[in-house]
């Protein structure tokens, strides 16, 4: 199987690797690049754990092959903290206890971060609509929804 | 498994006609990738044709209607105000496809080619008299979208066939459409019954009609005999039960664990009221 040399931007660097045009960009991701970040849960599109942007479009890395990243820009969760200060978003999971397990977190993480980039205001039925395709098996959904709601506040509060 | 990217549909074309093995093309790849996956289907070329130019347009034809790339995800799709205005039910169709992550990459020509009788984009393309462009081997030629399935996984398209474009007619005054499914849940399920109306007005009076039913018969369906329950009256009680009894007359469902014959039977002619009603409002330039 010849493989493909494929170069691409993950969090602001540049990075290469080789793949077999089989494998997602979560492989590559997390066996290429050692961005263990995104969670494989379901490898279907089902469960979100995989979540990254590419091109500022929120995607599960599963369904995405990693040729496909060639020349694009990918932000995965390990982009979302400032070197050791945590996002909004992540200190409001902790202090709203918005995770258990943590598998499916990292997922929720890019996702709410992707909608309060587009939406700083989001409703609570906007936020559960636009995280319907994360799924948690854990917490129950109401805390991460007030975390995600508690982080938007702060943000807007700091602009 | 070979990996292309061509820039023209000529050479994707090319390349799915001369590949002997298994073939696919790959758009948003939200089924494509699941089917890789599962080792349901591994296909030995894949031809991405998102490298194409224009594949990520949206744009209005000479005629007034619009021409869609083949790209166009659900979320850019959803996010065209003018599209969306015109077009209601198409675009509704399309946005019940999946969760936010999949519409960030799954299109309308990926759904109606993946040939699935539940795609939910397909009986809004269908009832708006939508039509394809396919580039083959030897040249261009026009399709209705309603011609495009040819049963559960199948299409009509010969081998190295490409769908290049998706075309919705001139919307034109007084006229509306809508798309509703049932699923037993809000979100992220596949569509036991999906029925569209499209229709225009003339005062209070029904001029023109389609409708179109999914998921009750092996392929997506245009209901002629609905669409003429229609014709004529004012959505009065007694032409949406005419519709209701066309509508279930075309049902030819399966029985499964998301529905049985006649649970989707009855549910068909429930669903194709409901959205008739919501069609004809739009019409009247009720929001
Ligand atoms: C989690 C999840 C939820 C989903 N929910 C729904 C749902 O609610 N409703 C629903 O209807 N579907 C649903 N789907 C299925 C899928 O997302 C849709 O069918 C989608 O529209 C497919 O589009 P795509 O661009 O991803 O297609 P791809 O996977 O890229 O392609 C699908 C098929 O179309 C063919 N094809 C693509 N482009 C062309 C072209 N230009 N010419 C000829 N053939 C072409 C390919 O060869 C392939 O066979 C879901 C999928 C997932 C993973
Ligand atoms: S691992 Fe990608 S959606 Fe579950
Ligand atoms: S915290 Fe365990 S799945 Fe969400």
């Amino acid at each position: 199987m010849t493989k493909v040399h494929v170069t691409t931007t993950v969090n602001g660097e540049e990075v290469e690797f080789l793949a077999d045009p089989r494998e997602t960009l979560l492989d590559c991701l997390r066996d290429k690049l050692d961005m263990t970040g995104a969670k494989e849960g379901c490898g279907t599109g089902d469960c979100g754990a995989c979540s990254v942007t590419v091109d500022g479009t929120l995607v599960c890395s599963c369904l995405v092959l990693g040729v496909e990243a060639q020349g694009k820009k990918v932000e995965t969760v390990e982009g979302i903290a400032d070197g050791e200060e945590l996002h909004p978003l992540q200190r409001k999971f902790i202090e709203h206890a918005a995770l258990q397990c943590g598998i499916c977190t990292p997922g929720f993480l890019v996702a709410a971060k992707n909608l309060l980039e587009k939406n700083p205001d989001p409703t609570e039925t906007e936020i559960r609509y636009w995280l319907a395709g994360n799924l948690c098996r854990c917490t129950g959904y109401d805390k991460i929804i007030r975390a995600v709601q508690d982080a938007a506040a702060e943000m807007r509060g700091a602009a | 498994m070979k990996y292309h990217t061509p820039s023209t549909f000529e050479d994707a074309s090319a390349l799915a006609a001369s590949a002997p093995g298994v073939t696919r093309f790959l758009a948003g790849g939200t089924d494509v990738l699941v089917q890789l996956r599962a080792e349901i289907v591994t296909p030995d070329d894949l031809i991405d044709i998102k490298h194409i130019p224009g594949v990520k347009e949206i744009a209005r034809t000479k005629d007034g209607g619009w021409r869609i790339g083949v790209a166009v995800s659900g979320a850019e799709l959803g996010a065209h105000a003018e599209l969306v205005s015109e077009w209601p039910g198409v675009v509704e169709g399309m946005e019940l496809v999946g969760s936010t992550q999949v519409q960030g990459r799954a299109t309308l020509v990926g759904n109606l080619c993946n040939g699935s009788p539940a795609a939910d984009s397909v009986p809004g393309l269908v009832a708006a008299g939508a039509t394809v462009t396919i580039t083959g081997p030897g040249g261009t030629r026009e399709l209705a979208v309603e011609e495009v399935p040819a049963g559960p996984g199948k299409t009509s398209l010969a081998k190295g066939e490409v769908i290049s474009a998706v075309h919705l007619p001139p919307r034109g005054d007084n006229a509306g459409d809508a798309y509703l499914r049932f699923i037993p849940r809000t979100e992220m399920d596949i569509a036991v019954v999906g029925a569209a109306v499209s229709l225009r007005l003339d005062g209070d009076t029904v001029t023109e009609a389609r409708v179109a039913l999914g998921a009750v018969a092996p392929t997506v369906v245009l209901v002629s005999d609905a669409a003429a329950a229609l014709i004529g009256s004012s959505l009065d009680d007694a032409a949406l039960d005419a519709l209701a009894a066309a509508a279930t007359a075309a049902c030819n469902p399966i029985d499964d664990k998301r529905g049985t014959v006649e649970f989707r039977t009855e549910v068909a002619g429930v669903l194709v009221k409901r959205a008739a009603r919501i069609a004809y409002a739009r019409a009247k330039g009720e929001k």
